[in-house]
């Protein structure tokens, strides 16, 4: 909608702003920093709203939460947008001056009444009006959302529906109004600016479609550039299917375990000609890899760089260990291998290849190392040696008149989750991270934690009493792809039909296995929040094993 | 807050007594049973606004369960969204309450410096033998001993508390071993009268002249007694009158710290951040106090309209009165008093019908004399651990609930009646230069008759001595304990000292809250210099680590040279104590841990009590 893929606020206008929304993002266990700045907005007095399914720990700081049913997200935006346009609350003078196509979605969200958005997300229609009224008339309003937003099949639409909400109340652009996607990692944002994702150069500059970065790349690269755009994670794994992608070179990712139906994934995995993993760890992945390329743990043992944090905060990094026995810096690793490959790039420092990235990408083009160390940090755009960095972005719609195009309203369609419920698969399982881990673990499970528990399926105390388990007791799993064992756990914070699991132990219980792969066609994401399962109690048979510590997952 | 509940439930009749206080649960996320609100909850600010009921939540099932269990607890985080460490944190922090099981009746039998004198040793010496050690549980009652009650012009005094349905406090007084037995045995004693201070009647008598002629239930006599004439007036001479009238009477806080009055009124009134808050201390826990209690018990109203008349002056809506736990009577004459108000529109949204919006709430501690300290207090009343913070910010900028606060003790607050009524400067003529108007002294240990004295300042130690009848007939005077727990001791040879803040000040002495006990030579001082050593180990919140050591460093020291087993010898522990003390001083952020030492060390220089080696 507006051109770059970045938060557009920093964390300081979070601390400052009058109304904080977290969609789909339980911060105060996966992003714990991140919620420190949402905290301090929350004890200046600013409301807090979140939506999740489970009324989990952000949604217990909550000062109203809304537990929509998984996959309801757009009903649930577009019934708020339809409350704030009948409510008179809507920033004609923004719309007017900087958005388009305003008619039509407000035609597409007529239909979505309180009552009618009552129906589908199961949030009281008062709840929903409350927060529609309080975002619709707050001076300053941040939104931010995570991976309760992005992994869906409809992730794309999902996004486009919170920011028709940002348009709808000029809600973007300014001090303390702002849309932020929180990042999982130090550098997810950095990967991307990097052109780290399969359609965008550096400084997100379009593989296909911007012809004079093309050129600029091309010449400094001495090469020609594939004329489209690669593939996305997704669409890899479509084309190890179809038998077109044969080698896969990982870097720093786990997907042995990762991905969704992880049966099939690894099969794909497995029928590879051949497959090298290149990471700190020996993960799974590793293990079935050809070729292992160790590497450093690149905050600490790389000899520089820099990462990219949520709010486009490039900060430098420096090294403080050696990396143990043969591990090597990634940047290393690989113009050794294009060396050996027969294309000799030398062995460029970290500055001299950031030296470069700043004469191709204009948004960096001011953010010398010298200047970086300086600050501690600056925040893209920063186009010049005298630009002090960005905090927001899209400021430029505010201007009068607006500079560049307009920010398109987007008609969304709610649609519910593929992996549908029935009878034999009566219960919703949605995935998500607990404090204490991350992912699948690799990172994480090296350190031991006093609130870590291992592998749980969490249900609701009525659910848990009619199926007539017990905490701690061993159930099957099953969804319409595979069945695992897992111990169960009480949480008050999920409701009849809806159960909790993490991936973060997939060597004991491999959740994946239940989880669905189908994806948005638009980002490549897999339905990961969107499981219908079963449970049962296990016969009598399984007695035995009952007495093992975390379950097993079936093989 | 995301809190992490036990497993603990409570049972039904500590789910009712906390229900009964908060209301029943709106919801189940807050301990309504589980029905379909599985979609939505509220909380956030709201809920963390309701902290500042943990106190009382905390008080309402402690008086019907007797104990705070871990179910109860447990419903408590719940309904209040507070995490079950903290309130434990909380509940733990106060001494009336127990987190372990415990008898139903629990008689708290006074062993302080001024009990002590009138022989409380010998009570507990009796319950020792008869029922066993402390805490010893017979047929649903238990003793524990405890630090003063406030009760010093009736000692030996001792305190009842009865949990269950019927929850009784009963203060004792005058106690003797047979009476105590009989209570252990299940006897309810009878409630006890308001003491009438021995000046009753005279004429000229400005804080006590009500006390023992007004009916202290009722609003009319307290009005027949000139009662309301002071915020009338007050009304007259408009907020910025009233200051200016207290700027010139010169007032100083009663409470121990001397700081004026007036200066404090008017940098709350001129503070543009609203609302602002009034705090009446009522904590009144220094050892050998009790003048506050006389106060309260005899001349409640006296107490609401010069809290009135100060939130008309300071801009501020809304008043507490933080009573100590262990004034039942006090509490009960309070709570009708405020009722009474409110029934006449004493109280409430339009006061007099001039427009004065005022109310004012109850809050009753929980035996822990740190919150008698001004900022301690706002802890207390906000739901934490009553720790002092740091300062500044000052309570005027920001005090109660961070916003601008005059807090003041009840003697101060009944000074502005006078003030009002007759001027600031008439005031201002009574008494010296830098100590105006009358001072109250509460006189206990060997004297005729305990009391409090109303007496205008500069009034010598001897002449205090001389109201209060004299040195007991027979006993032999030995020293007089000034200013409390946190004040010090001073000798016969001392009797001519004028009692103003300036005089006492100079003398290395000091006023503190105006106790006067005057101590004969049957009383074992080293036996009374270990109890105030105890009781501020005891009562140290533990935050400023040279108080919370220092403290217990003191005590061992002490220890050692009473039994005569000094590390070193005497003069190394006596420097010892000295260093200790002057570290406490430097590094407490509140009085407590700066008056920890004052006593002992004063003992120790004036009445040589460790001169030559051993207790003189």
């Amino acid at each position: 909608v507006f051109g770059a893929g970045g938060g557009t606020s920093s964390y300081r206008e979070v601390e400052e702003t009058d109304l904080v929304i977290l969609w789909g993002s339980n911060a105060r266990e996966t992003h714990p920093i991140f919620f420190h700045h949402v905290l301090k907005a929350v004890h200046r007095g600013a409301p807090l709203y979140v939506i999740d399914p489970r009324r989990t720990g952000s949604a217990q700081w909550a000062d109203t939460w809304l537990g929509l049913d998984v996959g309801s997200d757009i009903a649930l935006a577009n019934t708020i947008a339809r409350e704030i346009i009948h409510a008179g609350l809507v920033n004609e003078a923004f719309i007017s001056r900087a958005t388009s196509a305003f008619a039509e979605y407000r035609a597409s969200v007529e239909g979505w009444t309180l009552e009618e958005g009552e129906r589908v997300t199961g949030v009281p229609a008062q709840t929903i009006r409350e927060l529609a009224h309080a975002y619709g008339r707050a001076e300053r309003a941040i939104l931010c959302w995570t991976l309760g937003i992005t992994e869906h099949v409809t992730a794309v639409d999902n996004v486009l529906s919170l920011i028709n909400l940002a348009l709808l109340t000029g809600h973007v652009g300014r001090y303390g109004s702002g849309l932020n996607p929180l990042r999982g990692q130090n550098n997810v944002q950095g990967g991307g600016d990097m052109g780290a994702i399969p359609n965008k150069l550096p400084g997100f500059q379009d593989v296909q479609d911007d012809h004079d970065a093309r050129a600029r790349f091309e010449a400094a690269w001495k090469t020609k550039l594939p004329p489209r755009r690669g593939w996305h994670l997704s669409q890899m794994f479509e084309a190890m299917e179809r038998g077109e992608l044969r080698t896969l070179y990982v870097l720093g990712e786990n997907p042995a375990q990762s991905e969704a139906d992880s049966k099939k994934s690894l099969a794909l995995l497995e029928g590879l000609d051949f497959l090298i993993a290149q990471d700190i760890i020996m993960t799974k992945t590793c293990d079935m890899a050809d070729v292992v390329f160790p590497s450093s743990a690149s905050w600490c043992e790389a000899d520089g760089g820099t990462v990219t944090n949520s709010e486009r905060r490039v900060q430098r990094m420096r090294k403080a260990l050696d990396p143990p026995g043969l591990a090597r810096d990634d940047h290393w690793i690989i113009c050794e291998l294009a060396r050996r490959l027969g294309h000799n790039w030398g062995h460029p420092t970290l500055e001299q290849a950031w030296e470069e990235l700043r004469s191709l990408s204009p948004m960096h083009r001011g953010m010398s190392y010298k200047r970086l160390e300086e600050t501690g940090g600056l925040q893209w755009p920063c186009p010049s040696d005298d630009h002090p960095g960005s905090p927001f972005l899209h400021g430029r719609l505010w201007e009068e008149p607006v500079q560049g195009p307009r920010a398109p309203f987007s008609i969304t369609t709610w649609a519910p989750p593929i992996d549908e419920l029935n009878e034999e698969f009566p219960i919703r399982l949605t995935t998500g991270r607990r404090l204490d881990s991350y992912n699948t673990g690799v990172q994480s499970n090296l350190y031991s934690s006093p609130l870590r528990r291992g592998e749980t399926l969490d249900l609701c105390p009525e659910d848990a009493a009619s199926l007539g388990v017990e905490p701690g007791e061993i159930v099957h799993v099953s969804s319409r792809r595979g069945s695992i064992q897992a111990p169960v756990r009480l949480d008050e914070g999920l409701r009849p039909g809806l159960a909790f699991m993490t991936m973060h132990f997939p060597d004991d219980i491999d959740v994946n296995v239940l989880t669905i792969d189908a994806t948005d066609p638009k980002s490549g994401t897999a339905e990961f929040k969107a499981t219908a399962v079963r449970v049962e109690k296990r016969g009598s048979g399984d007695r035995e094993a009952a007495g093992m510590a975390s379950g097993e997952a079936s093989r | 807050v995301d809190v992490h509940l036990l497993d603990a439930e409570p049972t039904a009749p500590e789910r009712d007594a906390v229900d009964a206080f908060l209301g029943p649960p709106l919801s189940s996320w807050v301990g309504a049973d589980r029905v379909d609100d599985g979609h939505s909850a509220h909380g956030g600010h709201s809920a963390r606004a309701q902290r500042h009921q943990l106190l009382p939540t905390l008080h309402a099932l402690h008086e019907h369960a007797g104990w705070i269990s871990p179910g109860g607890l447990n419903y408590i985080a719940r309904r209040l969204t507070i995490p079950p460490a903290d309130v434990y944190g909380v509940a733990t922090f106060y001494a009336l309450f127990s987190v372990k099981p415990r008898a139903p009746r629990v008689l708290h039998v006074c062993d302080d410096v001024v009990c002590r004198c009138a022989g409380s040793e010998s009570l507990i010496a009796t319950l020792r033998k008869q029922i066993g050690p402390s805490g010893t549980e017979v047929d649903g009652s238990t003793w524990l001993p405890s630090p003063c009650l406030g009760q010093c012009d009736r000692a030996p005094a001792a305190l009842l508390i009865q949990s269950g349905e019927a929850p009784v406090e009963r203060e004792l007084t005058i106690a003797n071993a047979e009476g105590l037995l009989a209570i252990m045995d299940g006897a309810t004693p009878q409630l006890a009268r308001s003491a009438v201070p021995p000046q009753a009647g005279q004429p000229g008598l400005q804080l006590l002249g009500r006390i023992g002629l007004a009916d202290p239930e009722s609003l009319d006599d307290y009005r027949a007694h000139g009662g309301y004439a002071a915020l009338r007036r007050a009304f007259d001479l408009g907020a910025e009158g009233v200051i200016r009238e207290v700027l010139d009477s010169k007032l100083m806080g009663r409470g121990g710290a001397a700081f004026p009055t007036g200066r404090k009124w008017e940098a709350v009134a001129r503070q543009p951040r609203r609302p602002h808050h009034l705090v009446c201390n009522a904590d009144e826990s220094e050892p050998g106090t009790f003048k506050d209690r006389v106060i309260l018990e005899g001349d409640p109203f006296s107490v609401i309209e010069a809290m009135t008349i100060t939130a008309y002056a300071t801009g501020s809506e809304r008043g507490y009165l933080y009573l100590r736990g262990e004034y039942p009577l006090a509490q009960r004459r309070l709570e009708n008093a405020v009722e009474q108000a409110r029934a006449r529109g004493l109280l409430g949204d339009d006061i007099f019908r001039r427009g004065l919006r005022f109310d004012i709430e109850l809050r009753k501690g929980a035996g822990a004399y740190i919150c008698g300290e001004e900022t301690a207090v706002f802890a207390s009343i906000e739901g934490y651990r009553g720790e002092p913070r740091n300062k500044p910010p000052f309570p005027v900028e920001r005090g109660l609930f961070g916003q601008p606060t005059v807090v003041n003790n009840v003697e101060t607050l009944i000074n502005v009646l006078p003030i009002v009524l007759e001027g600031g400067a008439a005031f201002a003529a009574i008494g010296t230069e830098r100590s105006t108007g009358p001072k109250l002294f509460c006189a206990s240990g060997a004297v005729e008759q305990p009391g409090i004295y109303e007496v205008p300042f500069g009034t010598t130690v001897r002449e205090v001595l001389q109201l209060a009848g004299g040195v007991r007939s027979g006993a032999s005077l030995r020293a007089i304990l000034l200013g409390g727990a946190a004040g010090s001791f001073i000798t016969p040879e001392d009797l001519d000292l004028p009692l103003t803040f300036e005089d006492t000040r100079a003398s290395g002495a000091t006023l503190g809250s105006g106790v006067v006990v005057a101590i004969d030579d049957q009383v074992d001082l080293g036996r009374l210099l270990m109890v105030i050593a105890a009781f501020f180990r005891d009562e140290s919140c533990g935050q400023c680590v040279p108080c919370r050591v220092g403290t217990v460093r003191q005590e061992e020291a002490l220890a050692r040279l009473l039994t005569d087993r000094p590390r070193g010898t005497v003069q190394d522990e006596l420097a010892l104590i000295a260093e200790i003390g002057e570290a406490m001083r430097d590094a407490s952020i509140c009085g407590l841990g700066q008056t920890a030492s004052t006593a002992i060390e004063s003992a120790i220089h004036r009445l040589g009590v460790f001169h030559g080696g051993a207790p003189a």
